[in-house]
């Protein structure tokens, strides 16, 4: 273990000795997101930097505390880049919360969300134990698969050190198309495009606008540009879309409305909720502006066949996540224990009491 | 540092003895809740299910059940927790890990008689399958629709669904298009407990921790699937495969190398070694290079325009790095008539030679040059030949050892290969297992990739769901005490995997 490292896991033992809760925090950007925020902060930053880098492999093994926009840059020089496209939130997300978040961009529908592409992960558990699991490989079964599961958990299972992911090369070209329509000629037109050897590489809607856009080879580009017509966005402005939708920084995302985000399947019926709305990920996420009451937004959710989260909101009383059945409470209970018996790690983040 | 073993459970300390078992009450149990025809304890009746793919360890279970529906799967799992009787589920027995391989005290669950196509959705893309589904049939009913199911190991004719989701199958695309983990959307299944529970969904996330991705690779121990949605994928539209011959196998990786560094993902990118091209041609008159001491198969799809573009491309590049001849497949007879070899080599490796055992580490790519080097040393070392093949495109080396059982020693000397082979990919930065699963084969190089604390860990996890240890237990992680024997036999020399069991 580096100095570094073994500090952290004299400050977990301590810390589970105490029963005393700690806050895993890279770059606090996304701070807004998940339930409470207890415990002393035990902050990543320090523990910065790219492990190995071979461009060949297509994997990249970086440390946590990285900062997302170095990873990415190095990634770009040498033409490739994390193909989830994740959100940053802000200057100074870290790779460690971006894995941590699990959240995806614009490319999830069509490339993989983090989790797709997380090989490898070591991390001090509860116990202040160094361990390694996965690793620089694309095909590994050896063991259960823990990178995965520390993938979304919000730092709630461990503390993550180093993380390998799989990267993809940049596309050779790239178009958005534009096409006025309603919401749920959208849905299904999206759909249809989905079931289409196309090389799509995200959607949205709003307002309106279904936006398009195209990556791939560059005949395969030209070609699907001839054939789908639309209107097409020049670079500059394609460019801003996506990065509006990946950032929020897009004008549907400001204000102080509550901020739902509905999971459902791509081809479900129109969401039926007040407030405004966004569609993306080719209909299987949908963002809601509503101040409708939670228990009816997580109702429809589910009737769906999905489920609702708050994304961002003064008050979150109502909870932020779908509340689990029953026996997969007690399986999530569970695995927490087993990784952080004394419940140290950034409580209550995901779920109370978890 | 010290470990915490207070708050592990039994089965991570030693093996569990289950021989206490009051077997007539059992089955006496199981006849009450599974019609006579989904019940077998005769042992003649049990033979057929004495193994799965790996045939060297056998063992008859005391029952097998061969559920028909859910309620059936909770009913048995139900009996067996209650009466602490050991369960291992089974697909289609096509998996080489052993990883379904009976328990002599326990109940073999078959789940082959569940292979019904619940739903195809082609507008949503989803099917719903039971588990005891054939992987190839997925495919041949989304034909239709202009869909498949992308993951292709090398049995789909044979292993089902629900195997591929105990050990991630792979599959010769799945560079670009992903393992069983990338396509399978919703697991729903049975804990040991009889209790269902419902994993994912028909939306590109849960909420919660990740247990599909836990699920995927779990090799039976975590739950007992019953129902699987996969995603399925457009059809290319077209698709042409590059076979380009090496005089030497670095070359051969190198210019692997250097295709994903120009930016390629191939949909497929596979390479085979001398002896393993010799073996296939006189087998299926690929029309493959004799020559060569390597050859390699990249496959380009999508939109014809697409294909044009990429395939160019990859010429380029592979003429620049050394390849010797280059041939473009002119149509779909040839380009299927490329890859009938690749898809042959384990059926060409069994007909050149009495038996074969097959490896199936996964190295970084850099690394094939040592890994072949060494791997050409082992062969004289223990008096046996190896023919490779490789999916190149992700690292994943199949070694094929060849051997005689009927001569006394080659079966030891080939496994103590493949524990060589094992032990190399795991210093050379690998892993023992890239689509095969642990099993009960590579039971002991377990205890040399993973730490104790891992270890520990793993078996901890498996509480969080099966806190008795019951399913498919001495699988895939082994106990504290098993890597401490390992550990002491290694040093020794001449270590067998697993005495207790019969050997062929």
């Amino acid at each position: 273990m580096t100095d570094i490292e073994q500090a952290w896991a004299g400050q977990i033992r301590e810390a589970a000795a105490h029963k005393t809760p700690l806050r895993i925090r890279g770059g606090g950007t996304k701070d807004f997101y998940g339930q409470s925020l207890d415990g002393t902060v035990l902050d990543t930053r320090a523990h910065r930097g790219v492990i190995s880098y071979e461009p060949t492999e297509l994997v990249v093994k970086v440390r946590a505390g990285t900062p997302l926009a170095e990873l990415e840059a190095a990634l770009a020089a040498e033409g490739q880049m994390l193909g989830f496209e994740p959100p940053h939130f802000g200057d100074g997300a870290t790779v460690g919360g971006c894995v941590a978040a699990g959240l995806s961009g614009p490319r999830r529908a069509t490339a993989g969300a983090v989790r797709d592409f997380v090989l490898g992960v070591t991390l001090l558990d509860g116990r202040g134990e160094r361990l390694h699991f996965g690793g620089e490989v694309m095909k590994n079964v050896a063991g259960y698969d823990v990178a995965r599961l520390m993938t979304g958990s919000l730092g709630t299972l461990g503390l993550l050190l180093d993380v390998s992911i799989k990267v993809l090369p940049l596309p050779v070209a790239e178009a958005t198309l534009r096409f006025e329509m309603g919401a749920d000629e959208a849905v299904a037109q999206m759909n249809r495009w989905g079931g289409q050897p196309l090389p799509v590489s995200a959607t949205s809607w709003i307002a309106g606008v279904l936006t398009l856009r195209l990556s791939g080879a560059e005949a395969a580009v030209v070609a699907a540009c001839q054939r789908l017509g639309g209107e097409r966005l020049d670079d500059e402005r394609a460019r801003a879309h996506w990065q509006g939708l990946r950032e929020h920084s897009h004008g549907f995302f400001g204000g102080d409305a509550p901020l739902w985000r509905l999971s459902v399947p791509s081809v479900a019926g129109p969401i039926g909720l007040a407030g405004s709305q966004l569609i993306e990920w080719g209909g299987a996420q949908r963002w809601v502006r509503t101040e409708q009451d939670a228990a009816s937004i997580r109702a429809r959710a589910e009737a769906l066949g999905g489920h609702a989260t708050l994304f961002r909101a003064a008050d979150k009383a109502a909870g932020v996540f779908q509340p689990l059945v029953p026996t997969l409470r007690g399986i999530h209970q569970r695995l927490k224990h087993s990784f952080d018996p004394a419940g140290i790690f950034s409580p209550g983040r995901l779920y109370e009491g978890l | 540092m010290t470990a915490d073993t207070a708050s592990l459970p039994e089965n991570a300390l030693r093996e569990v003895d289950y021989s206490q078992v009051d077997v007539a009450r059992l089955i006496a149990e199981l006849r009450a809740v599974l019609p006579p025809v989904a019940l077998l304890y005769d042992s003649e009746d049990m033979r057929p299910y004495e193994c799965d793919g790996l045939s060297i360890y056998r063992q008859v279970p005391l029952a097998v059940a061969l559920p028909g529906t859910e309620a059936e799967v909770a009913a048995v799992l139900k009996i067996c927790h209650a009466a602490g009787v050991p369960v291992v589920a089974r697909g289609a027995g096509t998996g080489l890990s052993g990883g379904a391989l009976p328990h002599a005290h326990g109940v073999l669950l078959s789940l082959a008689r569940m292979n019904r196509i619940v739903a195809i959705d082609p507008v949503a893309r989803t099917a719903v399958v039971q588990p005891g589904v054939r992987n190839l049939r997925i495919s041949e009913e989304a034909a239709a629709h202009g869909l498949y199911y992308a993951p292709d190991p090398s049995s789909q004719i044979a292993c089902s669904i629900g195997g591929n989701v105990a050990e991630n199958a792979g599959g010769v695309h799945c560079l670009k298009y992903g393992l069983t983990v990338h396509n399978v959307m919703r697991v729903r299944g049975v804990t040991i407990a009889g209790e269902v529970v419902e994993i994912g969904n028909h939306a590109l996330d849960a909420p919660g921790y990740d247990l599909l991705a836990l699920m995927h690779g779990s090799e039976g121990m975590l739950a007992v699937v019953t129902e699987i949605t996969v995603k399925l994928t457009p059809k290319p539209l077209f698709a042409q495969c590059v076979l380009a011959a090496f005089d030497d196998v670095i070359k051969a990786g190198d210019a692997v190398a250097a295709v994903i560094a120009a930016g390629i993902i191939p949909a497929g990118l596979e390479m085979m070694d001398q002896p393993a091209t010799e073996a296939v041609e006189a087998f299926v008159h690929a029309g493959y290079p004799l020559d060569a001491a390597a050859i390699l198969l990249c496959e380009s799809d999508g939109t014809p325009e697409e294909v044009e573009e990429e395939i160019a491309r990859v010429r380029a590049v592979l003429e620049t790095h050394g390849a010797t001849e280059i041939r473009v497949s002119r149509d779909e007879a040839e380009r299927l008539r490329f890859w009938a070899g690749r898809k042959a080599a384990f059926p060409a490796a069994g007909r050149i030679s009495a038996d074969y055992y097959c490896m199936d580490g996964t190295i970084p790519r850099k690394r094939l040059g040592e890994m072949l080097t060494a791997i050409q040393g082992m062969e004289s070392t223990y008096g046996l030949r190896c023919i490779n093949v490789f999916h190149a495109g992700d690292g994943n080396l199949h070694p094929l050892v060849l051997f005689d059982a009927n001569v006394p020693g080659e079966l030891e000397r080939a496994e103590a290969f493949g524990a060589a082979i094992l032990d190399l990919s795991v210093d050379l930065g690998g892993t023992i297992t890239g689509e095969h699963g642990v099993g009960i084969e590579k039971i002991n190089q377990m205890c040399r990739q993973f730490s104790v604390p891992e270890r520990q860990t793993f078996f901890r996890l498996k509480a969080a769901f099966d806190p008795k240890g019951l399913l498919n237990p001495g699988k895939a992680i082994p106990s504290m005490n098993r890597c401490a024997e390992f550990g002491r036999m290694h040093v020794q020399g001449g270590q067998v995997p697993h005495p207790e069991i019969e050997r062929f």
